[in-house]
């Protein structure tokens, strides 16, 4: 198959300026993951910057921070077939569905067009079976990426937004961990592509993403009542719902009774109901020495007393949360999430 | 020599079908080559890691089921976490029926090795050891096992926890047998937890000894059928060096049982010696709560059988001193907080289902009464032995036989 491929892409090549190859579905279905991504052709460029035709780039309200990695988002669906509306939770995909997410560091975050260095592409993939996560580590040249399940660390370095050179070990995940975030009950299942998180423009502006979907085909319906999670840096919207949301994107996927995390009691979705649950006023159950001077995740109205609020504020394993998925504070989320719990009432 | 004993090791295993095993030894790129066969392990296999130091730089983690990994003893094999950059323990296990053997962990940044919805978990013949002795920035759990079924804890040390050597939480059907808890805040700590049979251990040094606890909030909660015999519970006067959020920083050191909310658990037969505050502490949960299933009494407790020497001389907890001089100078054996009623959280009174009964007499009383009576509201009594029936005890926590058969075969050659 692969040398099919091959051929179909000399033959392309040897026409001249012919279109750009679509992604190849047969070996996206193929249970043996690719060793290169770029076997798959999600890319026409093959450097991970132009998607192929088919792929719908997206973004999220609130998304997940990773190091400060910009992060390109796109979903591919075999042609002919669109995504089911599902209120909560992600959309239902079907079988055949790849989600494609590239993390990208600029060489300087006050021109995070230029000098994008692409580190690492993460894929889901929707088979029969269920979703697949894997993992491409992109070469120094970008000219590939290879798959890596075993997970690595990559050094970045980059002038962040204020102007201040970082250093940091971007940490990409093994398997393992891909399904640790990923699992709800047990089967791994998407996090971002919700409705309410892709319920807005495309990089904030527009029409909602949801509506443009459906209007090119790729997703059956959008009630009128969809739901709308609000963007974590909203000045304009409502603090607790930007907190929440920014808590729900960042820490739900195990805080959640069916997560990673249930056993803690803390669930951190947007709307959950219990004050207990949320945080407030709870007692740590296996925080270990992650608690602190704390006594409770959430003590309204005092940060400094909020374990939630020293975790994020934390790049020590054993009591940094999330556990994964971040080597260095997120100083504007930690900001946001101080502002909420200061403004609790007591 | 490791070429031999793989050799033997595989035709040991050769009755296993198809059942490999993979050899991992210390050395460079130890957390790649380690974390790989972690990975690609297949049911039934042997991730087998030699003698030596593997140096690692991250958590590890296993999602097989059915994959033993063995050491070659829990001072010949070492997982060196202590220049971990990441992760929250140093061996993450959620798959069923695997089995840990025959290994050293030392200086893990968070826990040891833990378990999360394992059906089928066995930790054997282990060691997990902060090593520059206990202090409040090690780790939390040695060996953290939660939300889980069948979990064999057998032959294990732990030194050095920031919070429970040994720590079994929201599980069920749980043996932790013939292991060794010292210089811990809190030795073996069974919470949330059903079924669990504790005996023939060791817990000394550490703050508090062995303890079963209940709290609310937690998606298994109602803790009961707990049997703790035949256990060594030896001078816990460790100072308490949890931090002080932490639920286990309220376990006053001198501690030797205490038992926390829960119904049915039963204390016989152990030696709990030496311990300068109680020997047995039988308590409500001591904070307020809101959450409206949840009991925090102990109800359905039974002492008895058990002995005694050299306790209660020096209690720590607030108002101690001041109780044990009113009682004579040393506190008796088993100490209860007499709390037999509580207000579930927007509604009615309610009681306990179930008594305190106490052979080991002479029983101290608190005489609380009422969940949130502060203790300064004490009215110390002690009495003879309150009681002289018996509560039915537990039925005997019996694992699956191949969990057991599985746990006690020999690897050859270590």
């Amino acid at each position: 198959m692969r040398r099919l491929s091959f051929a179909a892409v000399t033959a392309l090549l040897a026409l001249g300026a012919a279109p750009a190859p679509l992604v190849d579905s047969a070996r996206l279905a193929d249970a043996m993951p690719a060793l290169k991504l770029s076997e798959y052709r999600f890319f026409a460029d093959g450097r991970g910057r132009v998607p192929a035709p088919g792929l719908t780039r997206y973004t999220l309200n609130t998304p997940l921070f990773s190091d400060y990695a910009e992060k390109l988002r796109y979903v591919w669906l075999p042609p002919g077939t669109k995504a089911t509306y599902t209120a909560k939770g992600v959309l239902d995909f079907p079988v055949g569905t790849a989600i494609v997410k590239s993390f990208a560091f600029p060489a300087d975050f006050r021109a995070p067009a230029k000098d994008l260095r692409i580190v690492e592409t993460r894929l889901l993939v929707r088979r029969a079976s269920g979703w697949v996560p894997l993992s491409y580590v992109w070469n120094a040249d970008g000219s590939d990426a290879e798959l890596k399940r075993t997970g690595a660390r990559i050094p970045v370095s980059f002038i962040d937004a204020a102007g201040q050179r970082r250093d940091l070990d971007y940490a990409v995940p093994n398997v393992n961990q891909c399904k640790q975030c990923h699992q709800q009950s047990g089967a791994v299942t998407p996090i971002g592509p919700t409705a309410g998180n892709l319920n807005g423009g495309l990089d904030g502006h527009g029409a909602s993403q949801l509506l443009a979907w459906a209007q090119a085909g790729r997703l059956d319906q959008v009630p009128a009542d969809a739901p709308r999670l609000a963007r974590w840096d909203d000045t304009a919207a409502p603090l607790a719902a930007r907190a929440r949301a920014y808590l729900d994107v960042n820490c739900g996927h195990c805080h959640s009774p069916a997560g990673f995390a249930s056993n803690s009691g803390l669930y951190l979705q947007h709307d959950e109901v219990s004050p207990a649950h949320q945080g407030i006023y709870k007692r740590p159950v296996a925080a270990g020495r992650a608690s602190g001077t704390a006594e409770f995740s959430i003590k309204p109205g005092d940060p400094d007393g909020s374990i939630l609020v020293s975790r994020m504020a934390s790049i020590e394993p054993g009591v940094m949360m999330p556990q994964f998925g971040r080597t260095v504070v997120h100083e504007e989320g930690l900001a946001l999430l101080r502002r909420y719990v200061a403004s609790l009432p007591q | 020599m490791l070429k031999t004993s793989l050799l033997l090791a595989a035709a040991a295993l050769a009755g296993a079908a198809d059942a490999r095993t993979i050899a991992v030894a210390a050395g460079a790129d130890a957390q790649e080559r380690l974390q790989s066969a972690l990975i690609e392990a297949q049911p039934g296999d042997v991730v087998k890691l030699a003698a030596g130091r593997f140096v690692l730089t991250g958590g590890l983690s296993l999602d097989v089921a059915g994959v033993t990994v063995a050491g070659a003893g829990p001072a010949a094999t070492v997982l060196d976490f202590t220049g971990q950059k990441g992760e929250g323990e140093g061996l993450l296990i959620t798959s069923n029926d695997v089995l840990i053997r025959d290994l050293g962990m030392e200086n893990p940044k968070g826990n040891g090795l833990k378990s999360k919805g394992a059906d089928g978990i066995s930790f054997v013949n282990l060691r997990v050891e902060w090593t520059g002795g206990p202090k409040a920035t090690n780790g939390a759990y040695g060996v953290y096992p939660v939300s889980s079924k069948h979990v064999l804890i057998d032959r294990v040390t732990v030194k050095g926890a920031s919070d429970a050597g040994i720590y079994v939480g929201q599980s069920d059907q749980i043996v932790v047998r013939n292991s060794r808890a010292e210089g811990n805040v809190a030795g073996i700590e069974i919470e949330n937890s059903y079924n669990a049979d504790v005996h023939d251990n060791v817990a000394t040094n550490n703050a508090g000894g062995i303890l079963v606890f209940d709290l609310p909030d937690l998606p298994q909660q109602g803790g009961h059928s707990v049997r703790l015999f035949r256990n060594q519970v030896i001078a816990n006067n460790h100072p308490n060096f949890a931090a002080p959020g932490n639920i286990v920083a309220g376990v006053p050191s001198g501690t030797g049982v205490m038992v926390m909310a829960n119904r049915n658990v039963h204390v016989t037969d152990n030696d709990i010696k030496d311990n300068a505050g109680n020997a047995v502490m039988l308590v409500a949960y001591t904070q307020a709560f809101t959450d409206k299933n949840y009991n925090p009494l102990p109800r359905s407790i039974a002492v008895r059988g058990n002995r005694y020497s050299g306790n209660g001389a020096k209690p720590a907890f607030a108002g101690g001193a001041e109780i044990a001089a009113a009682v004579g100078g040393t506190l008796p054996p088993v100490m209860w907080d007499g709390i037999t009623g509580f207000t579930v959280p927007g509604g009615s009174a309610a009681t306990a289902d179930g008594g305190i009964l106490v052979n080991d007499g002479p029983l101290l009383n608190l005489n609380l009464k009422t969940h949130g009576t502060p203790a300064s509201a004490a009215q110390p009594s002690v009495g003879a032995v309150m009681a002289t029936v018996t509560l039915p005890e537990p039925a005997a926590v019996v694992l699956p036989a191949a969990q057991e058969a599985r746990a006690a075969s020999k690897l050859a050659a270590r």
